[in-house]
């Protein structure tokens, strides 16, 4: 019953606040709306009564599918995340002033549910609904509350995931026509048997649609455009929970379904994302722009994630699991951060910023922790997922692993850059009268804060809630 | 009491929490009260865990499971035996006076930025206490990149200046590319034997191949050239002295540089069987320390000079591990915590006077302004050129005793860089404090000497460095004298097994390399002191090799043109030209083509009524011709046509 | 008369009727074009119709096999009534509104 709560929720008082006029109050509603699924999201991490945890209907009996959700490891940290963000997220935009807001938190909520749906699905149709369920609202809230260019590269991007999806949709097909009893449940997926050419041929359908998503070299040119035209909030939300969707649709998806091919093709695989991730490490130095920096960040992280998937021994798999959840609180900061320096000052040119320390000595101590996790500095969240995920690329290839590890190197580099420019120096004429950051931003970077030292010095718990997955998708093979 | 260990960390721990959090509510007076006591405290801590160690031997308190993955697991331990607890000692000790010294150094800054800087420093005291205490490697890793985010923040200390923000990114970036190497080596070990932790590791060291031995500890040396400033890693700690004088005392003199000699040290077992990582350390050690004495012999900012002197001083400790004298690495280790923390906070005391003037050629006589400083200063000079009894002799002479049993070729050069270090050191001091005052009337009338919490820890030290080095009293002089080597000696008890008794040179032979060294440094000192003592103000151009030496051989310059700017230049095309044009080119290219195809089909839409019956016609014909191609047809076709 | 003939005039008129159609920009011609184009296909219609029937004729004599042509002939041609009262209708709203009956006026939906 859990995981219908936590898609009908969002569900619903996203389509109610369509009908909310007030700017206020639809902020407060989908505040509170957003909290609540946050309370649900704990009860399914801390409950203890594994039929809570699943449902089961008939939806389209005559097709063979039915309207089935189960939370697994993965799927509960994952949902956690989206249960986690949404709040923040909501907290942090609250003093920003959108046009017509209800749309805009209407539209955020249906892609919370879609999320929620995603990560829960346990039928390729459902999960197959729920993917554009929490695409198509995010293109609209792109298209409509974006940038100069938005219409541009929301086509662009539009045009790009929906091929994905396609092709993913006549995997999911061709593959349910191959199931021994007609049906989409995940399971029966799990027991298809495929010949060699088939299976090498639906995995790359369904990595591509995946890769896209991650995005992962070289797929990935629509996500800095994106990231950079989309309101905040949205980038928050595609940057922080949105690329996890690609990452566990292969953990969840491909590798238990095709197992031979992920094997086969890892190599390929690995060492695309290993070139992606020096790649965007290296476009990321010579970034002017705050957010263009943040999403090549990002591409180079997910990259790195990627290819400890494609390790297949365990310990990779646990960094990448522990690593989704950190990833997500860490670009969330720096979205948070971002959006502040371009709501309050204008520009997120670094060519225009400088002196900011001085000014706001607050939001300076947290962009600092939030870039020292983005740099993966032991006792911060992502130091656990990174040395894991190194480790396990380790295990793979001694040499693909260090030439992963120049990427570190090349971390320090353009985070530190963003440091300097953005908070060091002298005032420029943008930051002369810049003010500290009002309270709820204070607050929401607190918790963040927060979250990265604790989980970057305790990270057990998380490590445990996700264990059953790991050794389940391995066991499969 | 060795379960009370976790209180050593915790007091600077909390103290950084204090000052950070309560750097605008406090008064400064609290501030350094704060931050100096958490490190006393932590100090007294220390020397109870000495005393508990020389009693009980060493022991290892788990506290939690830091990591617990498929296979391996790696608990949050400290390890307690007599090597951290020597380093416990130092770092804490000098920490504390160098914490003292600041309170008033520092006393000009504004409350919230002294508060920062209290609470750095503790963060940083915090660091290296985890990096010592550690008992496995990656404890030992936190630390490790934990002292380089502290030396980054406080290089970069006073961040309006955008030269100093440079300093400390090139230093963090710097010990990064050794981090990896580090961090390699660590998922190495993890790899062929599961476990990191220092026991298990050192226990375990016969399953390793030997290829395996020396890839790890190759690995975990290029973690020390970035940590301890080696080559090809060292240009960051120079430049690093933008940074306050405190700082540059405790972090890039006295503790955190000598972070790789400990983690060799530590893993002197893994060393001593592999002898080609050996001599690969002994060798760059040995180069590290002729070429930055070398550039120091030219420098002519008074941190500077300390800064190679420092990096030549390191090379001479990885020197000594190279040629299994681990022993005199740490011995050094100390002797020089003692003087270089001491010039260092001497030297802040002369830039403290001088208004912040940091050029040696426009100081000179500052003896009679400055007694007690140029008293403790001209101490330190000694030490560190080695003059006996002085602390100084007895560290480097043991490493270049060890280094001859090795190889005599190392003892040559040796004691080539020992001559240079005792020209330029005592280069500084006449330049700094003999002579006739060069700086301007208005630096003159204001100089003066520092308040007590400057001039007390300057004492202190200066009796550390005078007698530090009784502690380890050779073979030839007494017989088992040598106090720190007994006290080591479980620590090193494994690689001794391995190696057997060190090869000494005969007592009579030892006593004439002594005596001749000592010699040759007291003539260096002669000719420097005479050399520099009419020093007179010119700014004419050096030319030739001193010009080279000036700009430090030029190596800033060879890694701006051979990495730096070909990364940049990578970057930037990466950035333009594959990103741009490359695949978001074919992308959109994929985009333009389907909308060009379009466009051209568009125009059989012409609108004209003809053209479409035209085209329905033909299509129609086609049709018939193809759909009816059957013999039956074409027969009749043929037939009446 | 063999049935080649009727066919070869059929062709004929059939061509000439496309050819118009394509060719001739008056709407009105066009659209006797058309009628020329279904009455060739009435002709073929009627002769292939009575071809058949009188083959069938030899084996039995009331037989009623191949009349369907000519049926087929008359739907066409009460079809073709109809058509042209609308299609003339068409065109003289097309003069009203563009004073031409060229059908090449005919192309707003073109943008």
């Amino acid at each position: 019953m859990i995981p219908v709560l936590l898609i009908l929720i969002p569900l619903l008082t996203g389509l109610i606040s369509f009908f909310i006029k007030d700017d206020k109050s639809v902020k407060t509603w989908s505040l509170l709306s957003a909290i609540v699924t946050l309370l649900i999201a704990f009860t399914a991490v801390f409950s203890c009564y594994p039929a809570q945890l699943s449902y089961d209907a008939a939806w389209l009996p005559t097709l063979g599918s039915r309207f089935a959700l189960m939370t697994d490891g993965m799927g509960k940290m994952l949902c956690l995340l989206t249960a986690v963000s949404f709040p923040l997220i909501f907290a942090a935009i609250f003093k920003n002033n959108y046009k017509q807001s209800s749309g805009f938190y209407g539209l955020m909520l249906l892609s919370q549910a879609g999320l929620m749906g995603v990560f829960t699905a346990a039928d390729a149709l459902v999960f197959y609904f729920f993917w554009e369920l929490a695409l198509i609202p995010v293109y609209f809230l792109c298209s409509i509350w974006g940038g100069e260019k938005r219409i541009a590269v929301t086509f662009k991007f539009f045009i790009y995931t929906f091929l994905g999806s396609l092709l993913m949709l006549v995997g999911i097909l061709f593959l349910y026509f191959h199931t021994n009893d007609h049906s989409f449940a995940l399971k029966s997926f799990y027991h298809i048997h495929l010949s060699g050419k088939q299976e090498n041929f639906i995995f790359w359908l369904f990595f591509i649609a995946f890769a896209i998503k991650m995005p992962i070299f070289p797929f990935h040119t629509w996500q800095p455009d994106a990231y950079e035209q989309s309101p905040t909030a949205t980038t928050m939300v595609m940057s922080g929970i949105m690329v996890k969707m690609g990452i566990f649709a292969v953990v969840r998806w491909l590798l238990p379904v095709f197992p031979n091919a992920s094997v086969q093709f890892a190599n390929i695989i690995i060492i695309l994302s290993v070139i992606g991730m020096i790649y965007a490490s290296l476009i990321a130095i010579r970034q002017d722009d705050i957010k263009r920096l943040i999403a090549y960040s990002s591409i180079a992280h997910i990259g790195l994630m990627c290819a400890a998937i494609f390790t297949q021994n365990k310990t990779g798999l646990e960094g990448v699991m522990i690593q989704m959840f950190n990833h997500g609180i860490n670009v969330l900061g720096l979205w948070i951060v971002a959006d502040v320096i371009e709501q309050k000052l204008g520009t997120r040119k670094f060519s225009e910023l400088g002196g900011l320390a001085q000014k706001a000595p607050v939001l300076a101590i947290l962009l600092v922790v939030m870039s020292l996790a983005n740099i993966a500095l032991p006792l911060t969240n992502a130091f656990i997922g990174e040395f894991l995920m190194f480790n396990g690329l380790f295990q793979y290839n001694i040499w693909i692993a260090a030439a992963a590890g120049i990427s570190i190197i090349l971390a320090a580099v353009y985070t530190l850059n963003m440091i300097q420019k953005v908070l060091y120096g002298n005032t420029v004429a943008a930051t002369e009268n810049a003010v500290e950051i009002s309270g709820n931003i204070q607050l929401v970077l607190v918790i963040l804060a927060i979250t990265v030292i604790v989980l970057g010095v305790y990270p057990q718990p998380m490590m445990e809630l996700t264990k059953d997955t790991v050794n389940a998708i391995l066991v499969n093979h | 009491m060795s379960k009370l260990v976790y209180l050593v960390p915790l007091f600077p721990l909390l103290g950084f929490l204090i000052n950070g959090l309560g750097r605008k509510s406090l008064s400064k007076s609290m501030i350094s009260l704060i931050g100096s006591g958490v490190i006393l405290a932590s100090f007294i801590v220390s020397g109870m865990l000495f005393f508990d160690v020389k009693a009980n031997g060493a022991s290892v308190i788990t506290l939690f499971d830091f990591i617990k993955a498929d296979g391996f697991q790696i608990p949050f331990a400290f390890q307690v035996d007599q090597l951290s607890s020597i380093f416990l000692l130092i770092i804490t000790g000098v920490g504390f006076l160098i914490h003292l010294y600041s309170s008033a150094y520092m006393h000009d800054e504004e409350p919230q930025h002294y508060g920062r800087y209290f609470a750095y420093l503790n963060l940083f005291v915090f660091s290296m206490l985890l990096l010592v205490l550690g008992a496995n490697y990656v404890i030992m890793f936190i630390g490790w990149e934990g002292v380089g985010l502290c030396s980054y923040l406080l290089i970069g200390f006073w961040f309006k200046n955008n030269d100093y923000n440079y300093a400390a990114k090139k230093a963090f970036i710097m010990n990064r590319i050794g981090d990896l190497g580090f961090l390699l080596a660590v998922f190495w070990l993890l790899f062929r034997l599961g476990t990191v932790s220092y026991g298990d590791v050192f226990a375990n060291v016969s399953k390793l191949s030997s290829f395996d031995i020396t890839g790890i500890t190759l690995l975990l040396f290029v973690g020390a050239m970035g940590k301890s400033a080696q080559i090809p890693l060292y240009t960051w700690l120079p430049d690093a002295m933008a940074g306050p004088t405190p700082v540059s005392a405790l972090i890039h003199a006295a503790t955190m540089v000598t972070a790789g000699i400990y983690m060799i040290a530590r893993s002197n077992i893994l060393y001593t069987m592999a002898p080609a990582t050996q001599t690969v350390v002994a060798v760059i050690g040995l180069s590290t320390a002729i070429l930055a004495a070398t550039i120091a012999l030219q420098q002519n900012d008074i941190k500077k000079v300390l800064a190679y002197s420092t990096v030549s001083q390191l090379g001479y400790m990885f020197l000594g591990l190279g040629v299994g004298a681990y022993t005199g690495a740490v011995f050094h280790v100390m002797t020089h915590a003692f003087f270089k923390a001491l010039l260092f906070l001497g030297a802040g005391s002369v830039i403290h006077a001088m208004h912040h003037e940091q050029d040696i050629r426009k100081m000179g006589g500052l003896k009679k302004y400055l007694p007690i400083t140029h008293i403790t200063f001209l101490l330190a000079c000694l030490a560190i050129a080695g003059i006996p009894p002085f602390s100084g002799f007895f560290s480097k002479d043991e490493i270049l005793t060890a280094a001859f049993g090795k190889n005599p070729l190392y003892y040559i050069i040796g004691v080539g860089g020992a001559l240079m270090t005792a020209f330029y050191m005592f280069r500084l001091y006449t330049l700094t404090f003999l002579g006739n005052f060069r700086g301007t009337h208005e630096q003159e009338h204001h100089l003066h000497e520092s308040p007590w919490q400057m001039t007390f820890p300057l004492i202190i030290l200066a009796i550390l460095s005078v007698f530090g080095g009784f502690l380890g009293i050779p073979e030839v002089f007494a017989k088992d004298a040598h106090s720190l080597e007994h006290f080591l000696s479980p620590i090193f008890a494994g690689s001794e097994k391995i190696t057997g008794e060190h090869s000494h040179p005969a007592a009579s032979q030892e006593y004439i390399m002594m005596g001749v060294s000592t010699i040759l440094i007291a003539i260096m000192i002669g000719i420097a002191i005479s050399r520099y003592k009419k020093y007179q103000l010119n700014t004419d151009e050096n030319t030739g090799l001193s010009k080279v030496l000036e700009h430090k051989w030029y190596v800033d310059e060879l890694y701006d043109a051979v990495i730096v700017n070909p990364l940049n230049a990578i970057a930037g095309f990466c950035k333009n030209i594959i990103e741009k044009s490359g695949i978001d080119g074919l992308v959109n290219g994929v985009g333009r083509l389907v909308g060009y195809g379009s466009r051209q089909l568009r125009l059989l839409q012409s609108g004209q009524v003809g053209n479409y019956i035209l085209i329905m016609v033909l299509a129609m014909v086609v049709f018939v011709l193809v759909w009816f191609n059957d013999n039956a047809i074409m027969n009749f076709l043929n037939k009446i046509l | 008369m063999p049935i080649q003939y009727y066919i070869y005039l059929c062709l004929t008129l059939f061509s000439i009727g496309i050819i118009g159609v394509l060719t001739r920009r008056n709407a009105i011609i066009v659209f006797m074009c058309v009628e020329l184009m279904l009455n060739a296909v009435n002709l073929l219609l009627v002769a292939f119709s009575k071809m058949h029937h009188g083959v069938a004729l030899g084996s039995s004599p009331t037989t009623m096999v191949g009349i369907e042509g000519q049926i087929f002939v008359f739907f066409i041609m009460v079809v073709a009534a109809a058509e042209v009262s609308v299609g003339l209708a068409i065109i003289v709203m097309m003069y009203r509104n563009t004073h031409s009956v060229d059908i090449n006026f005919l192309n707003r939906l073109k943008n």
